[in-house]
């Protein structure tokens, strides 16, 4: 006998609902059987915290007097470059934008102390931004250059929006150069000299619907600590990867794009981060509630750290070459010991993403449900799915006509 | 009898000079080598314990400083910014010594300030500026 969204909601309302964390949800399917855990859990919440590059903000500035056109012109905020190619007084902050003072990796390894993920950051714990801007003048919009200071109390629209979070498995990262690498995976020591992964595992969102059954456009999730939706399926979403039996992908398969009002959002879920090397970039927690409504939904949610594997990669060589190589296969489980064997060699693992927050999302996500705060929605449309034939291509190269 | 732990960061081109020798026999120090390692392509770290008479131990340093190598006392100067921790983990396999530990249930990343030898490396990959080092 299955479930549907309105009479979990109807459940959540009365306080009535059983929620718990996908963590939980484990021991409960493992004792219970998966068709007893289907009718006593309502809800499993899930939670992830992680850099995720592909997020940034659009920011409504309001006008000014005389009225000043940043569309086309140039702007920074807090010396960070932004986005201008929108209407008038709109503008876009993405998470990896940098200074054009930032020396970059000219300095080698760069430090990328400030970056737009810290802006972001800045904003959202309300701290004041200084604007910088130049444009070129129009007959409606005088205005050549303005120097001021916004806050995110002052300004119109804040709004998160993410086109590529949750990815759904991630790679691990190793280095078999003989030279410190420095990548978006982190620090990677020579010679196997650690490895790094990038995933909640059996908390991870995507990993608890793998065939995308309830998460879908539309559906409303924690996001940064306020509340949001998801969007849109993630660029670069990849569900046709090869699975395991239990559904989840061996390798970065889907994702999904979230957009939410930053303004309901706190530093304590959207932090600035810095990679050695690398570059700036934002970390974002999302947690996403799974409605279960039947015994699928409960085996998939169900899922523990033992039973979800990925691919290990080369970041010196396999991953910048482009070259489709993995160098093993770990469990969640084996990542999460903090050793993993590869080519006969031990090596300690590191997490990016974070697991004790993953859980705290996981946490809070709950006791909003429990509360009645927050209900389940139904996705107004799904993502394509493993059988779409949808998939994430490389750059085609083409030469100019007339070229060689 | 002065005695003191410090760490010594030699740049690249001098890790294959018998540094801890001379000091030694140019300034008649006892030394007890705690923890040696090289950081591949960056530099090699050494901490020392130095016994000996003061004023000979001043001028060690002095000759240590001459030959462009970073001296640092031990462990106490770095700290970790517990506000700003998110407990991701980067920390753990970059630390040449094990000081960070991961927590079985909660994987809180615990920092053992006692095992640590300042060699700042966490300093610079912890992505959320929480490890800073007073030099
Ligand atoms: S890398 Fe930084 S944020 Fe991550 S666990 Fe270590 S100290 Fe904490
Ligand atoms: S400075 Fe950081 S990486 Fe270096 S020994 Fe201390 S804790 Fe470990």
């Amino acid at each position: 006998m299955g479930k549907t969204i309105a009479e979990i909601n109807e459940k959540i309302k009365k306080g009535e609902a059983v929620v718990v964390t996908a963590e939980e949800m484990i021991d409960i399917v493992k004792e219970k059987g998966s068709e007893t855990a289907a009718q006593d859990v309502d809800v499993v919440t899930t939670g992830t915290f992680g850099p995720m590059c592909s997020s940034g903000a659009y920011l409504n500035l309001g006008h000014t007097s005389p009225k000043f056109k940043f569309g086309g012109g140039r702007t920074t905020l807090n010396g960070i470059e932004v986005y201008t190619g929108l209407a008038a007084v709109d503008i876009y902050l993405g998470a990896t934008a940098l200074s054009e003072d930032d020396p970059k990796n000219k300095v080698y390894p760069g430090k990328f102390k400030y970056g737009g993920g810290h802006v972001i950051q800045d904003l959202v714990e309300g701290k004041d931004i200084e604007l910088e801007a130049t444009s070129y003048g129009t007959d409606c919009y005088p205005g050549k250059r303005l120097n001021n200071i916004i806050n995110l109390n002052d300004i119109n629209e804040a709004v998160l929006f993410n086109p590529r979070n949750l990815y759904q498995n991630y790679n691990v990262a190793v280095n078999l150069s003989d030279k410190v690498i420095y990548t978006y995976m982190g620090t990677l020591k020579p010679n196997l000299g650690n490895a790094n992964y990038c995933s909640a595992g059996q908390l991870s969102p995507l990993l608890n619907d793998p065939y995308y059954r309830t998460i879908g456009i539309g559906t409303k999730i924690f996001l940064g600590g306020g509340v949001g939706f998801v969007s849109w399926w993630g660029t670069q979403h990849n569900p046709g990867v090869k699975r395991a039996d239990n559904g989840t992908p061996l390798t970065p398969s889907g994702t999904a794009a979230v957009i939410g009002d930053l303004k309901r959002m706190s530093g304590e879920w959207l932090k600035g981060v810095s990679f050695l090397g690398y570059g700036a970039t934002l970390s974002v927690g999302i947690g996403v509630p799974i409605p279960i409504l039947d015994e699928d939904m409960a085996k998939f949610t169900g899922v523990s750290d033992e039973d979800i594997s990925t691919s290990i990669v080369d970041y010196s060589k396999a991953y910048p070459e482009g070259i489709s190589e993995s160098v093993g296969r770990a469990t969640y489980a084996e990542l999460k010991s903090g050793k993993i064997i590869i080519k006969d060699k031990e090596v300690i693992t590191a997490g990016i993403s974070s697991y004790y927050k993953a859980k705290e999302i996981a946490e809070e996500l709950k006791t909003w449900i429990k509360k009645g705060d927050f209900f389940l929605t139904e996705p107004v449309a799904q993502f394509p799915d493993a059988e779409s034939g949808y998939k994430f291509k490389p750059m085609k190269m083409r030469k100019l006509k007339g070229g060689e | 009898m002065y005695s003191e732990k410090i760490v010594l960061h030699i740049p690249s081109n001098m890790v294959d000079k018998p540094i801890v020798y001379k000091l030694s026999r140019d300034f008649d120090l006892e030394f007890n080598i705690l923890k040696a390692t090289v950081i591949p392509n960056e530099e090699g770290v050494l901490v020392l314990e130095l016994k000996g008479d003061k004023n000979n131990y001043d001028k060690a340093l002095r000759y240590l400083e001459a030959e462009k190598i970073k001296i640092k006392s031990l462990s106490k100067d770095v700290t970790r910014d517990e506000n700003k921790c998110v407990h991701c983990g980067l920390c753990v396999g970059i630390c040449p010594v094990s000081a960070f530990e991961v927590e079985l249930d909660s994987r809180k990343i615990i920092f053992k300030q006692d095992k640590c030898i300042a060699c700042g490396m966490c300093v610079n990959v912890c992505p959320y500026k929480a490890m800073e080092i007073k030099l």
